[in-house]
């Protein structure tokens, strides 16, 4: 239970540095941005304390935004992501989330990239939307969100696959 | 009221979030409205210090970039000291009115549709709200928050940023906006249709406002057309400085300030 917990503080610390220091820097063709720093929601162990995790996210939003100088749109959308998680985990995981037995470290990577891909879409809508805060700017916030998504998604795959432990 | 706990114990996550995300819109709304997003900014001392030791080690890539801006202002300000007659704005009855603090940048961002700089001198060098902010090539913004070491600026490219604009060779003024596309290029709105505009034409600082003096440069005209009123310009302007790329910049304090938003304001 300890290392969770740990492990779980030094994931948030970490992936709040390097999101404000080095990928809030990337400005790819001049807006696209990437966000892996929602793997802390993505990989939050399942059986939880519901409240708790809500929270965390919620402040994991908002340190990125104090660094960002954003209001509060990524608080805004992460704490939305934490809510409505279990519904993307249902969706790509079916029946094992219902057991409660799946690891996203060891799930399949189709099934991981569905989950990764749906959540990270919703995130970034959200994000952007409360970004640029005007209706009539759609086409920049779908434009931003879609190509900031693919970016997300790519890097936080290769994440999970890199920092992942061999299974023996 | 039994029944009312239950209801709050039942839906207790539902209510958190409902409650978080409500805060979170707060902060956004706050974020919009110019000088009230007190407490979500990045000119405090958590964020400016670990801002701080990134810049400190980042500097260092720079360091051939920064050298070879400083050799173009030394060489400009060379050829105003050799030729007298070369009249330049800034000049003496300037360096009265104005005390020009420099200061570094910490952090930037130019991609999304609010974008604000950190630098780092706050109030403890007597930098407070409302100060314009530019460097050699022209105009960068104006601050909106301060804390004791740091002060956050807000950006030209900013959709909440309004800025006085005028023609370089008239009077006609206008006000200068951002919408939130390219960070090269800004926008001019509200500029009569009297007024002799060309593609090309250098736009500067109006001085009908008390941040800025008059004739600081901004940028040069690429396109115009007329709004939907047919009474106004909407000019699009291309930045002298590279928002991109700005390593220091120049706070300007008007020592007039006071004195003239008293004759501006006499009920107060």
């Amino acid at each position: 239970m300890n290392s969770i917990i740990s492990l779980n503080i030094s994931r948030f610390l970490l992936l709040v540095l390097v999101q404000v220091i080095v990928l809030n820097n990337i400005n790819f063709l001049g807006y696209i941005n990437p966000y892996p720093y929602i793997l802390f929601i993505l990989l939050y162990p399942i059986n939880n304390n519901r409240a708790l995790f809500i929270f965390l996210s919620f402040m994991l939003g908002l340190t990125i935004d104090l660094f960002s100088d954003s209001g509060g749109v990524h608080a805004a959308a992460s704490v939305t992501l934490a809510y409505i998680r279990p519904v993307f985990l249902k969706s790509s995981f079916g029946t094992m989330y219902e057991h409660q037995t799946i690891k996203i470290s060891s799930a399949e990577i189709g099934q991981r990239l569905t989950y990764f891909s749906i959540a990270t879409l919703i995130h970034h809508i959200i994000l952007f939307s409360f970004e640029v805060f005007s209706a009539s700017k759609i086409l920049l916030i779908i434009k931003k969100s879609l190509f900031s998504s693919i970016f997300t998604i790519i890097l936080c795959l290769i994440i999970t696959i890199l920092f992942s432990r061999k299974p023996k | 009221m039994q029944q009312i706990v239950n209801f709050f114990l039942r839906n207790k996550n539902f209510l958190l979030y409902l409650f978080l995300l409500f805060l979170s819109l707060v902060f956004i709304v706050q974020s919009h409205s110019y000088h009230q997003s007190k407490f979500i900014n990045s000119a405090n001392f958590l964020t400016g210090g670990i801002f701080s030791g990134v810049n400190n080690i980042r500097q260092y890539f720079n360091l051939r970039e920064e050298n070879q801006q400083l050799l173009q202002e030394n060489n400009r300000l060379k050829s105003l000291v050799f030729n007298d007659e070369d009249s330049l704005v800034i000049d003496t009855t300037l360096a009265k009115k104005y005390n020009i603090v420099p200061a570094k940048v910490y952090k930037n961002s130019y991609s999304s549709t609010n974008n604000y700089l950190t630098i780092n001198k706050g109030k403890r060098d007597s930098i407070e709200e409302d100060l314009g902010v530019i460097t050699s090539k022209g105009i960068i913004g104006i601050i909106d928050n301060t804390s004791k070491g740091y002060a956050r600026v807000m950006t030209v490219l900013n959709s909440n940023s309004r800025i006085n604009a005028q023609l370089k060779k008239s009077d006609h003024f206008g006000t200068l906006m951002w919408d939130g596309k390219s960070p090269q290029i800004v926008q001019l709105v509200d500029l009569p249709k009297q007024a002799p505009i060309m593609e090309g034409d250098t736009i500067t600082t109006g001085g009908r406002s008390i941040i800025f003096p008059k004739g600081i440069p901004i940028g040069s005209v690429i396109s115009l057309s007329l709004d939907e009123t047919e009474n106004y310009y909407l000019v699009n302007i291309q930045l002298f400085n590279d928002m991109t790329s700005i390593g220091h910049v120049h706070v300007i304090k008007n020592l007039d300030m006071k004195e003239i938003e008293t004759v501006n304001n006499p009920d107060e």
